[in-house]
């Protein structure tokens, strides 16, 4: 693990997202109404729309371009849709938000 | 050989320590310190002594008495200036030097005061000891307070003030009460029976500067100009350690008094106990945890083996009539399920998270019951999977009923409005249902309840069904989406009916079975809460799409469209050259002309986009909402200005609708026309509102559509002066505003409701005509406005930019 400081949990508006450029495109970071905070990729499997930019209700995220539903945890589709979204380890310290960018680093060497 | 113990701080903690030693050993000989000029009483038993309920004589838990049983030495009033660990002494603040062979901290916390101007104030207070409750006691009836923390102290504070007869303003900084301890759902319940109390509550309400006269207190500023006057300003922000005397004694002291699991701090001599302490990262506010380590305290110092183990804790609120419960977590991390129940009839609202089939984390309001049962399952770490579908409903009720969909109309007052068009309310037709009108048209015959616009039929079908029970089977009405069973017509009258301001208040009483909605309803909600309480609700970007949120149209790559407002289709020059020079600034690949006469820039970068909105803007130009449910454009012809059969100025009037209605919001897109004469260049009649000039005035027809369906629009009105044109337009879309489920276009509403019942409104009834016209500018009075200059603004243009960028970490 590998964790890095990407910025302060307000940065985020409650319900809603930002995003994280990283070398292997970018990565959506969630926070909940609860002040959960997930990431994931930003690329929706589907037709590539910006999951950033959707609609945050309890801990999932809905596609701004045709409305598919993923579980932020799981990263699975939900409902009738098949797919699934890559997920990242994040955890809030003092307010921080830490990203595990390990990955990150070693498919952008790769 | 008789022991030396000193301890610093009369409190509930060292009290209790005192308590236990001396039970087990009564040799000690102890010598009490405490800065309070008396001995321990119980603090938690503050608010029912400002209350009324009790007396100072009441909560004290040791008095003369039992300090001489004991033989403890009291130095009452007096305090310990210096500690010299090497010859292991004390020095109070008389000069005395006392030796020790253990010294005991019981320093406990002090309130934290902001430094906001005017903190230093005669008049303003923190809630700690007796000296601040009996302040807030000799306020007068019709007194005037002010309480900054919306926490458990605070509301304690405004609680037993009010009921003393004074007036009583609770100010938060969060947006809803106890947000450590409650979510939101239960933050709104706790308000509203506050606000019952007559408790005034501002929640995210930033205090800015404390106002003063001849040195007292006078009023609270916030930072938006409010003033709030009071005679007494009580600060319950929270409170500190009280760790002075620890670190001028170097000892270790983090947050608090650093200590270990046997109480011992890092002088092998000393202990801490209570508010002061920092034990494994935390500290204490609760009674409960400093119960716990005085035990290990009077362990420790008796040489026995004793280890500190933090517990899970609960809190409730000591405030009659509001019922609260919390414990444990139920916020943050991963793999955490929700429960949740709500019962609008009662009130309650229950919530559970679930973590690998346990119980991690409780919320109740309303009826707490139940909370000791389910604070055992937490506590212990029970496995609930066995009875996990029926676990929300408590111990009795294990195997208990599904929810009932009706609950929310079965619970509504008899002097509920159900129709608004003609004001009947529930018990008018539950009358007429008991007299023997048992169908819906029975009762649009006998009440006229649903027999106008028909929006409240499923409302008025639900009332039956309450009713008569099994004898009327509901037709379904499809439901907004599965958080709930209520259609969008029933969502709509039940917010207006029921007065529900706030997001919360809409999942708490209409049983939302969902925390916070999904990405169907709740960009519904919050489109019927802004149009019917504008000054009210505060529009919630993060319930938008993202094109309303980002305020400019998503394209299938990702990028968006820019479309600068183009007031009735003209343009300058000068608009032209600014629109061309951002597009050569920002690299727009396509530039495109549209169908409502303006100009879009396609493909604009969503980082880029407060820039070019700044850049527009500096050239006059504000959004055209283009990316909408609101008013989007008025397409018009040139009319008398230049067109030789124009009859009317149908450009002016054009641009005055435009300035009128932008910037509304719109259950959907709403388009408008104005031609200059029935050649019709502007194609008006298929706009959502169509005008056509003619010689002796303004045909305003409405409902027509040129997109999936193409349907030319219907005769309104036809009108003589361009002020009723105006008016009878914007009494239309306003009636449309309030009444049209989200999602309809104009045509798709008209047809549910009929055009004679809007003609009756909008045209005929000129009282209600003017009625919508004042609402609709009450709106307008907030949402006119342009908001990419708003956007273009850095505090708002930063959240448009990645929050980070780690390809630049990487190359550096």
């Amino acid at each position: 693990m590998s964790w890095l400081d990407i910025g302060s949990l307000s940065d985020i508006p409650e319900r809603g997202a930002r995003i994280v450029k990283t070398a292997v495109g970018c990565v959506a970071v969630f926070r909940t109404a609860e002040d959960e905070v997930f990431a994931t990729t930003d690329r929706c499997p589907h037709k590539g729309g910006p999951l950033s930019e959707g609609i945050v209700h309890g801990k999932s995220v809905t596609c701004p371009l045709h409305n598919w539903v993923f579980s932020l945890e799981t990263g699975e589709a939900q409902g009738a849709d098949d797919g699934h979204i890559r997920t990242y380890p994040v955890s809030v310290q003092d307010g921080r938000i830490l990203m595990d960018v390990s990955d990150l680093s070693k498919l952008s060497a790769a | 050989m008789t022991k030396k113990l000193i301890v610093i701080g009369a409190g509930m903690a060292s009290g209790r320590a005192l308590e236990h030693l001396l039970a087990e050993d009564p040799s000690w000989d102890v010598t009490l310190f405490n800065a309070e000029p008396r001995g321990n009483y119980d603090r938690i038993m503050l608010s029912p002594v400002l209350a009324g309920d009790k007396t100072y004589q009441d909560i004290v838990i040791h008095d003369d008495d039992w300090y001489a049983e004991n033989k403890v030495t009291c130095r009452f009033g007096e305090k310990i200036v210096s500690i010299d660990r090497a010859a292991k002494t004390v020095t109070a603040d008389n000069g005395e030097v006392l030796a020790y062979d253990k010294l005991l901290f019981g320093t406990g916390s002090n309130p934290f005061i902001i430094p906001l101007p005017g903190h230093d104030l005669e008049g303003v207070i923190a809630y700690r000891d007796l000296e601040d409750t009996e302040r807030m006691m000799s306020l007068q009836e019709g007194q005037k307070a002010v309480v900054i923390g919306g926490g458990l102290l605070g509301l304690e504070a405004a609680a037993g003030m009010a009921l003393r007869g004074v007036d009583v303003t609770v100010v938060h900084i969060m947006g809803h009460l106890m947000e450590r301890q409650l979510d939101e759902a239960a933050g709104y319940l706790l308000r509203k029976a506050l606000t019952d109390k007559g408790i005034t509550v501002k929640c995210s309400a930033n205090s800015k500067e404390i106002v003063g006269e001849d040195g007292k207190v006078k009023a609270l500023m916030l930072d938006d100009g409010t003033e709030l006057p009071c005679d007494l300003l009580v600060m319950a922000v929270g409170i500190r350690p009280n760790v002075g005397l620890a670190q001028e004694s170097n000892l270790a002291v983090g947050r608090g008094i650093q200590v270990d699991d046997q109480m011992v701090t890092s002088d092998e001599n000393i202990l801490a106990v209570g508010e002061c302490v920092e034990h494994d990262g935390q500290v204490f506010g609760l009674v409960a945890p400093l119960y716990d380590q005085a035990k290990i305290v009077a362990k420790t110092l008796q040489g026995e083996d004793a280890t500190y183990v933090q517990k899970s804790l609960s809190t409730k609120l000591k405030v009659t009539g509001c019922d609260l419960f919390s414990a444990g977590d139920f916020a943050d991390g991963e793999g955490r399920e929700d429960i949740v129940f709500r019962d609008p009839a009662r009130g309650v609202y229950r919530r559970l998270v679930i973590e690998e089939n346990k119980i991690i984390g409780a919320v109740f309001y309303g009826d707490t019951s139940d909370s000791a049962w389910f604070f055992g399952l937490l506590k212990d770490g029970t496995d609930i999977s066995d009875m996990r579908d029926t676990l929300i409903f408590g111990p009795a009720y294990q195997g208990g009923a599904a929810a009932d969909p009706m609950a929310a109309v079965a619970a509504l007052p008899d002097d509920a409005e159900i129709c608004g068009c003609n004001g009947i309310s529930k018990g008018t037709i539950v009358e007429a249902i008991n007299n023997g009108a048992t169908d819906l048209a029975a009762i649009r015959a006998t009440t006229k309840a649903s027999a106008s616009c028909g929006t409240c039929t499923g409302l008025v079908e639900q009332v039956l069904g309450a009713t008569l029970g099994d004898d009327f089977v509901i037709p379904a009405a499809q439901s907004v989406c599965g958080c709930t069973d209520l259609s969008h017509e029933d969502v709509r009258r039940l917010i207006k009916s029921q007065e529900l301001k706030s997001q919360a208040a809409v999942w708490q009483e209409l049983g939302w079975t969902t925390p916070n909605g999904c990405h169907v309803c709740r960009p519904a909600i919050n489109y019927y809460l802004l149009a019917d309480w504008p000054v009210e609700y505060q529009d919630d970007p993060q319930s938008r799409f993202v094109n309303e949120r980002k305020h400019a149209n998503i394209q299938k790559d990702g990028t968006f469209s820019v479309v600068p407002r183009m007031w009735g289709g003209i343009t300058t020059p000068n608009e032209l050259r600014a629109i061309a020079d951002a597009a050569d600034k920002y690299n727009v690949p396509t530039v495109k002309v549209t169908g409502g006469q303006r100009i879009d820039l396609l493909g604009v970068k969503g980082e880029d986009l407060p820039a070019i909105w700044y850049d527009l803007n500096q050239a006059g130009m504000v959004s055209g909402h283009a990316y909408s449910k609101g008013l989007r454009t008025v397409k018009t012809c040139v009319g008398s200005d230049h067109c030789r059969f124009g009859t009317q100025d149908s450009t002016g009037l054009g641009v005055k609708l435009e300035k009128l209605l932008w910037g509304s919001w719109t259950p959907h897109k709403v388009k408008l026309g104005v031609s200059g004469c029935p050649r019709n260049c502007a194609e008006a009649t298929c706009k959502d509102v169509g005008i056509v000039c003619v010689d002796s005035g303004y045909e305003v027809s409405v409902a027509g559509a040129a997109g999936m369906d193409v349907k030319e629009t219907e005769l309104l009105a036809k009108v003589p002066t361009e002020e009723e044109a105006i008016e009878v337009t914007t009494a239309f879309i306003q009636i449309y505003r309030e009444n049209a489920k989200y999602l309809d276009r104009g045509y798709k509403w008209v047809a549910k409701v009929g055009l004679d019942w809007v003609k009756e409104q909008v045209v005929d009834d000129l009282e209600q005509r003017k009625a919508l016209v004042d609402r609709f500018e009450l709106s307008q009075s907030i949402y006119r406005k342009d908001p990419w200059a708003e956007h273009a603004q850095p505090e708002k243009a930063r959240t448009y930019a990645p929050m980070a960028d780690l390809t630049l970490e990487a190359a550096e």
